[in-house]
């Protein structure tokens, strides 16, 4: 029996429309492209990483997948149901599914709320009826499952470390047991021995709770580490996809290679032993893509045939598919298993 | 979870202690205010001439019609300040007891000032907010709205009104209300813009909290701080205001009496040596006005935006 | 005799919970063209410690101590004598490379500013060697952009700019404080880059501030570990990477995911970033340390030299680090 998978995102496309500041109202507003057709399939119980930079668009798709963006094209399918479709009250409902936690673990917070309250939130949204024991009771409990001290339920959020705020996020997140974790640069702004505790904790509860993630981060060290397979976008199109190892042991495409090539690893000799791809240029404006391959600009393989036309999603076989036609496997990186 | 004994041990030892009280943001600002001489100083003047406004009349020998016709045409000679014939400020020109229509006075004034900031907080900060969080369109037409209400000379259309509909209490209040909360939508609505921002809110929205209870749990709660601060310093002027409106002898009618109207009497006065009937209208309004400004701007200092 | 030499540095700021050290007794030097990387998680002290050195402590920080650069000592010195090291001798440059850079003003009036000050040049001297300076960190198409504004840049040509910046006058000393963590990783690689060939070439010294392990091992000769403001561990960086002599150090070394090997999970360091106005009296890592003491919380390990050019702050025996 094929299990289908808990999320399917088709051609997910995200444009927001930006108004030129002191133009007139009436001229059309100019178009950004958040994302530009993304696709990929999330088994159930799995976790897929979302690595990017910044203007890769993976923040965006993050929020229209939750759905506090709109999506402007394309279709992501939970369990089978399309969300764009859904009715306003279905949507409401279908919320308790699908929760997310923020960077900013202070700032994902209400600095006027307890604790315990904001713990609290999603279950007195979802279930108004639950008696205060009850909440009470499930909060603790939570608390507890992330390694938070009970008594603290009356505390406020600046009272807290940024690890702990994190934490907190997380509880909020899981109170209502959600299918789906959508985690947008859960520790990026955690101190390194704090970070090792938070992914810690959400692979374990990933595990317990059967939860299905979407990790979303420009680490690409800790999205290896916690995800099963990497989705790599650039500019808001993915460029390679394929599961964690194959990604960074045998990448294909020009940017995964710079990507994994830039990144520093803690040991000195391997560092200085290490082939450098590094890649010039600069991010073009999400306002003015280039045409073709939006990474031609700034790709050491480019051709003039990369201009003309978006480039085909070539599918390699075990789930690997790359957007280049010129891809080729570099060991950027050897790896010790 | 808690490789480290250690930390085990102290999770169980902690366990066992009762909840821990949390020391919300609003605690941290009441100490910072505290600290602040000034604004102690300018809240316990405040709250002295609160008891003065509400209690004073207790210990008043004179009410505040009564004419007292012994002094009645004499009042420069008879009518200054003294313990012994119970007028403890003097009498006004027509002999009646300066005391007690200061503390009627100085009532009105301050209940006008507080009723208008009520009206002010409570309308203008929920308008603001509601427009700020949805935004667009709605937001378009409410805050134009108050665009167009602002363009509105008030001080005219105050006055207008209360030649056309008749001086009472009752009509300054109205017309106080109208405008107070003008500048207060504004101002709400430019601070949810900044908060709705902010992770927390965007939270709420995928947890699927609905609209209007994100507006009451997480905007208004943040966005009480520069309330406070503002309808603190808005206090003043509506006092000033209505003093400026009693003074033209547009406000409250007699035998009520604002510190306004009795400025504006006491300084019709002056020149005939009964300088008390200006001094002591006077010295409340400005003790009572300092000590709102002080006040506010303790607050603003205690309630520093960091830490919203 | 080194380049910068610090001697018990310590700096103390006034709060509104009392007195709070934020660095504690560090001693550290650094020679002429060398590479020292200050390794610290927030409350380490590390970037407390250069703000000292340069004389850009807040109003509520003092700094006792000595710190020495090529002989004379620094923290004693009036603001318009320190102005005369600053930007000639020793350069800094920041995080955010928005807010160093002044958004007001375009980037050839910055950039002249400093070399007219410093150098007394004409104005047309000052842009050439602006312009100059600008190509050599690869700012593209230097000559006509350099009227542009900070805003006008993205985050990593702005980072560059500030480079240049701190480059103009050709100091001895470049403090680099956390230069690369708000740009993204390609980004990050190249300004790294950048940063080795400027050594080669300008031959600079060059203390980098970071709390990013990999980058420290591309690049520093040496690395010195901060924790709570005091010193954990110092060496050449090959040694204090492939052994460790601090359990701090070796447990940040095991809590870092690391791309080029396969693991389950990764180790952490128990508890939270140290409280800084409440740290025992001994070592300040001993509440979150795995191989804790009975001693280690009352009595402070001394900084003691071992293995030729190492240092190490620990109770604990070298061989017994796990």
């Amino acid at each position: 029996m094929a299990t289908d998978p808990i999320l399917s995102v088709r051609d997910l496309q995200v444009t927001f429309d930006i108004r030129r500041q002191g133009a007139w109202p009436w001229t059309p507003p100019m178009k950004l492209h958040a994302v530009g057709g993304i696709s990929f399939d999330l088994p159930a119980g799995q976790c897929v990483g979302i690595v990017g930079e910044s203007g890769s668009g993976k923040s965006t798709l993050a929020r229209a997948i939750v759905g506090t963006v709109p999506m402007s094209g394309g279709a992501a399918l939970f369990e089978g149901q399309d969300l764009a479709t859904m009715s306003p009250e279905a949507r409401r409902r279908h919320r308790r599914n699908v929760q997310m936690i923020f960077q900013d673990p202070l700032a994902a917070l209400n600095p006027r709320m307890t604790v315990g309250e904001i713990i609290a939130e999603p279950l007195i949204t979802h279930e108004p009826k639950t008696p205060r024991k009850e909440v009470k009771r499930r909060v603790a409990e939570l608390m507890e499952r992330v390694g938070l001290l009970p008594n603290l339920i009356n505390r406020y959020p600046h009272e807290f470390s940024g690890g702990q705020c994190q934490r907190i996020g997380i509880a909020r997140a899981l109170i209502l047991k959600p299918k789906l974790l959508i985690c947008d640069e859960p520790v990026s702004a955690l101190d390194v021995s704090v970070q090792a505790q938070v992914v810690n904790l959400l692979m374990e509860l990933q595990r317990d709770m059967g939860l299905s993630m979407i990790f979303i981060a420009h680490d690409l060290s800790v999205v290896k580490h916690i995800s099963d397979q990497i989705v790599v976008m650039y500019l808001g199109r993915v460029m390679e996809q394929a599961d964690a190892r194959t990604l960074t042991t045998r990448p294909q495409h020009p940017y995964t290679q710079a990507l994994i090539s830039s990144v520093p690893v803690p040991d000195p000799v391997l560092e200085k032993a290490r082939p450098r791809m590094v890649i010039e240029g600069e991010l073009p404006s999400p306002l003015n893509p280039p045409s073709g391959c939006v990474f031609r600009t700034r790709c050491p393989k480019a051709q003039a045939s990369c201009a003309a036309a978006l480039p085909e999603m070539l599918d390699l076989g075990n789930a690997h598919t790359v957007a280049c036609p010129f891809h080729e496997v570099e060991e950027v990186l050897a790896v010790e298993a | 979870m808690f490789p480290n004994k250690q930390t085990a041990d102290n999770l169980l030892e902690a366990a066992q202690v009762a909840e821990v009280r949390g020391r919300s943001l609003w605690r941290d600002a009441a100490d910072r205010f505290l600290k602040n001489k000034a604004a102690v100083g300018a809240l316990i003047t405040l709250i002295l001439i609160g008891i003065f406004a509400l209690f004073g009349d207790l210990i008043a020998v004179w009410n505040n019609e009564e004419i007292d016709w012994g002094i009645m045409g004499q009042i420069a000679q008879k009518g200054a300040p003294s313990i012994a014939n119970g007028h403890y400020f003097g009498a006004d020109e027509l002999g009646r007891d300066l005391y007690s229509r200061t503390v009627q006075g100085t009532r009105i004034s301050i209940m006008v000032g507080v009723v208008g900031s009520v009206i002010a907080v409570v309308v203008g900060t929920l308008y603001g907010a509601v427009a700020g969080y949805f935004g667009g369109r709605i937001d378009n037409i409410m805050m134009r709205i108050v665009d167009i209400l602002m363009a509105i000379p008030f001080m005219f259309v105050l006055i207008l009104m209360l030649v056309i509909f008749g001086r009472s209490i009752f009509m300054l209040f109205v017309g106080i209300g109208l405008i107070s909360w003008l500048d207060m939508a504004r101002i709400a609505r430019g601070q949810t813009l900044n908060i709705k921002n902010k992770e927390f809110v965007e939270a709420a929205v995928a947890t699927g909290v609905r609209p209007f209870t994100i507006i009451l749990r997480h905007i208004v709660p943040n966005l009480l701080g520069i309330v406070v601060v503002y309808a603190t310093l808005l206090i003043p002027g509506l006092i000033l205001t209505e003093s400026f409106i009693s003074f033209l002898g547009l406000g409250v009618q007699e035998p009520n009496t604002s510190l306004g109207a009795l400025i504006s009497a006491g300084a019709g006065q002056m020149q005939y040596g009964v300088i008390w009937q200006l001094y002591f209208p006077l010295f409340f309004f400005l003790v009572t006005l300092f000590a709102f400004f002080f006040v506010g701007d303790g607050l603003r200092d205690a309630l520093d935006p960091k830490d919203r | 005799m080194s380049l910068l030499e610090i001697e018990n540095l310590t700096v103390t700021f006034q709060t509104g919970d009392g007195p709070v050290n934020a660095v504690n007794g560090v001693s550290l030097d650094i020679d002429a063209g060398e590479t020292l990387a200050v390794v610290g998680e927030s409350g380490s002290g590390k970037s407390q410690t250069a703000f000292a050195a340069m004389g850009l402590l807040a109003k509520n920080g003092a700094a006792t101590g000595t710190v020495r650069f090529d002989g004379q000592e620094l923290l004693k010195l009036s603001n318009r004598e320190l102005n005369r090291v600053r930007a000639q001798e020793i350069a800094m440059i920041f995080q955010d490379p928005m807010t160093s850079l002044n958004p007001y003003l375009r980037v050839s009036d910055q950039m002249t500013e400093v070399l007219q000050l410093h150098k007394g040049m004409s104005r047309k001297e000052a842009t050439a060697e602006a312009v100059r300076m600008l190509d050599a960190v690869r700012i593209p198409d230097a000559r006509n952009r350099i009227t542009n504004f900070p805003h006008e840049f993205s985050g990593g040509m702005r980072q560059r700019i500030m480079i240049a910046m701190a480059l103009l006058c050709r100091p001895r000393l470049l403090i680099a404080d956390e230069p690369t963590t708000a740009l993204d990783v390609t980004v990050q690689a190249q300004i790294m880059e950048l940063l080795g060939d400027i050594r080669t070439e300008f031959g600079t010294a060059v203390i980098l501030i970071t709390h990013d392990l990999g980058i420290v091992a591309g690049f520093c000769d040496r690395t010195l570990v901060m924790y709570g403001g005091q010193i954990m561990e110092e060496g050449p960086t090959n040694d204090v990477f492939a052994a460790p002599s601090h359990p701090y150090t070796r447990g940040l070394l095991k809590a870092v995911p690391r791309l080029d090997r396969d693991e389950d999970s990764l180790q952490t360091i128990a508890g939270e970033p140290p409280d800084m106005s409440r740290l025992p009296a001994g070592c300040p890592f001993s509440p979150r340390c795995d191989q804790v003491m009975e001693t280690c919380p009352v009595n402070r390990p001394a900084l003691e030299g071992f293995d030729g050019n190492r240092r190490r702050a620990c109770h604990l025996n070298v061989k017994e680090v796990a």
